[in-house]
């Protein structure tokens, strides 16, 4: 049985109202009367009936300009019209569909049809319903989603803008939503004044991806602040998403460590498109190639943390981007493609101008604007040209011990994968005096430890990296003896000691070495066109006096500080 | 896009097939293929001839028949790789879990 609905019928010939009238409301609809169209549409407005019976031919109004009107007035809302007419002629009745009408019925009315299409209608006007609450509803989730969206882009804009994604050097766009396609683009300084970088692409999109970009920007942001390397900011964010990612999710990445002050740029990269390495002096563009599996597949131990390095030269970019910039595709399903970038990177001449170049080339390829695409450059500028990084927070200064010593020293396997200068730096940030010399005491430390290592532990020649190849050999020895190290140590010996007004430090840094003539190489290192070896003179630069103590074993350096009473 | 599966004779071997685009919507039809089977084959092949496109899902869900099929111990082949195929999966350098042919 259909429901009572509430119908509205339109007839001038009084008998032929009664008529229908009758049968209408046999049926178990409520029933409304009317002579002509324009008392149709008054009653329409007031009553709102659900159906509407309408003769075509009327005084006053006809059927034809009420069924338009009301369909007007109607709006969303299907309002069935079933015209009622005596035309015949084909002519006629598509005049009534035209009109609006939604089906007709010729005189004289059989009960029997009339009943079946009021029927039809009803289901019909029921079909429209459902699908506009449905709209509505789908509507409605989606501005709460979108909503949602917003908030939790602020609060992840909090913690992945922490960085320094806003030096001078640094130029990136991202789409609005590249967070919720998956992109993640993390920039952050270490207190060397080396820079860290991330751009990252987890599979899968929206609340998923951006849950797990979240632990991920944490761990990079913390361990670059605390001067950890970026090998092992690499294996504990790999760690941490391997162990919170689901099977089958992952986050191709590449990974950067920019220093400013060596002129050299360490890559990591695993799932991303080539990245470029664009030269300021013409040369051909070196493309940074993915060489490893995407973060979170391999455990811990398996995971391979081999870094490739660069040298780099003042003027000098490092371009990275998301595989949307290589995926849009045209309306005939062609990728845009590496071919298309390399002939944008190409004939590119203004800098400034190069974001706009690929989006200008990418909109022309597509025809639209691509809205899940990641880009970012970062120049090679002078490290006096960059913000500092932020001091430290420490402790409170009447407590802090004044008058102590220790000596750390870290043997064979420990080198192999413990990067032991944040330790060291962590200690020595104890001392409030050096809180605001953190930087400069961490490069200090870091140069040394680099040295002890590599020339010391590891007997490598500096020399070697006299030209880009020798420069690229140089790294891939160090990665193999360090992989077979055995014995060997390297030791910090720390002495802070009170001065009249404030302290001072001396740290001793040798190692198993045989020792080296540190006059020697200073007078090497005084050659600016070379690759290499800026390290001690750095740390001349860096440290208040800096020595070597006879025999050759180590360099001594000192900090000193006074505080303000 | 179609997914079919067939295990060799002696069942030691399951051959997956896909056709047209390996991406997100072949997810449940791709776990389908190894999961409802009743032999628990000993090595799988991939067979990504009609394969026209590969996403990263489709990684992903590489990986989860390789975890399906015993993790660093899983025998997977992937067979009849398109260039523009070999080239998604040489990025992401999955040559380092899968056998490529």
């Amino acid at each position: 049985m259909s429901a009572r609905l509430s119908i509205l019928i339109a007839e001038d010939s009084a008998a032929d109202r009664m008529l229908l009238s009758t049968i209408v409301s046999r049926q178990g609809h409520r029933v409304l009367t009317v002579a002509n169209g324009l008392e149709a549409l008054a009653l329409f407005e007031q009553e709102r009936p659900q159906l509407v019976l309408m003769d075509a031919l009327m005084p006053i109004m006809d059927g034809f300009e009420a069924a338009r009107r009301i369909k007007l007035l109607a709006g969303e809302a299907l309002v069935p019209i079933i015209f009622l007419t005596s035309l015949t002629e084909g002519e006629a009745l598509v005049r009534c569909l035209e009109a609006g009408g939604d089906d007709f019925l010729a005189k004289p009315y059989n009960r029997v049809i009339l009943e079946a299409k009021i029927n039809a209608m009803d289901r019909l006007r029921r079909l429209q319903e459902t699908v506009l609450q449905q709209r509505d509803l789908i509507a409605r989730n989606n501005a709460f989603l979108l909503d949602e969206q917003r908030a939790a882009k602020a609060v992840f804009d909090k913690v992945a803008h922490a960085g320094c994604l806003d030096a001078p050097n640094v130029r990136y766009l991202q789409s609005p939503y590249a967070l919720f396609n998956g992109d993640l683009l993390l920039a952050a300084f270490q207190p060397s004044g080396d820079m860290h970088v991330l751009l990252g692409d987890f599979t899968g999109h929206g609340l998923p991806a951006a849950i797990g970009a979240m632990p991920l920007a944490e761990a990079f942001y913390g361990m670059t602040a605390k001067g950890h390397s970026l090998r092992e900011v690499l294996r504990e964010v790999n760690a941490k998403l391997k162990r919170i990612l689901p099977m089958g999710m992952f986050c191709c990445a590449t990974l950067l460590n920019i220093s400013f002050q060596r002129k050299v740029v360490e890559v990591w990269a695993g799932g991303l498109p080539d990245g470029y390495l664009l030269r300021g002096d013409g040369r051909e563009h070196t493309p940074l190639v993915s060489r490893h599996l995407p973060l979170g597949v391999r455990d811990a131990r398996s995971f391979n943390d081999a870094l490739e390095v660069y040298p780099l030269e003042m003027g000098d970019r490092v371009l990275l981007l998301s595989d949307g910039v290589l995926e849009g595709s045209n309306a005939e399903g062609e990728l845009f493609g590496e071919q298309r970038l390399l002939e944008v990177l190409a004939a590119n001449r203004d800098d400034q101008a190069l974001f706009d170049e690929i989006q200008a080339a990418l909109i022309r390829f597509r025809g639209t604007q691509q809205d899940d695409i990641s880009l970012v450059e970062i120049g090679v500028v002078e490290s006096s040209s960059l913000g500092r990084p932020p001091v430290p927070q420490g402790g409170s200064v009447e407590n802090a011990p004044l008058d102590w010593s220790a000596t750390f020293e870290y043997r064979g396997a420990t080198l192999r994968r413990h990067n032991p200068v944040p330790q060291v730096l962590q200690l020595l940030l104890e001392v409030p005096g050096l809180r605001l010399q953190a930087g400069a005491l961490f490069s200090v430390l870091t140069e040394l430890y680099a040295n002890a290592l590599e020339h010391g532990v590891l007997g490598l020649d500096s020399a070697m990296k006299a030209d880009a190849r020798g420069f690229a050999d140089y790294y891939r020895l160090r990665t193999e003896r360090l992989a077979e190290l055995v014995e060997g140590y390297v030791r910090f010996d720390l002495r802070i000691c009170p001065e009249p007004g404030g302290g001072r430090l001396t740290l001793l840094v040798d190692d198993s070495g045989p020792g080296f003539d540190g006059q020697a190489v200073m007078a090497r290192q005084a050659q600016p066109e070379r690759f290499s070896g800026r390290g001690l003179a750095l740390v001349r630069q860096l440290s208040e006096r800096c020595t070597w103590p006879a025999g050759g074993r180590g360099v001594s350096v000192e900090f000193s500080w006074r505080l303000e009473a | 896009m179609a997914i079919t599966s067939q295990p060799s004779a002696d069942g030691q071997e399951l051959t997956i097939v896909i056709q047209g685009r390996f991406d997100f919507g072949a997810h449940q039809e791709f776990r389908d293929a190894y999961e409802r089977i009743n032999q628990r084959p000993k090595r799988y092949v991939v067979d990504l001839k009609g394969t026209t496109y590969l996403d990263s899902s489709a990684l992903g869900m590489l990986l989860l028949l390789r975890d399906h099929a015993g993790g660093d111990h899983a025998q997977i082949r992937l067979e009849h790789c398109n260039p523009d195929v070999r080239k998604i999966l040489a990025i992401s350098n999955f040559e380092q879990l899968f056998k490529i042919a």
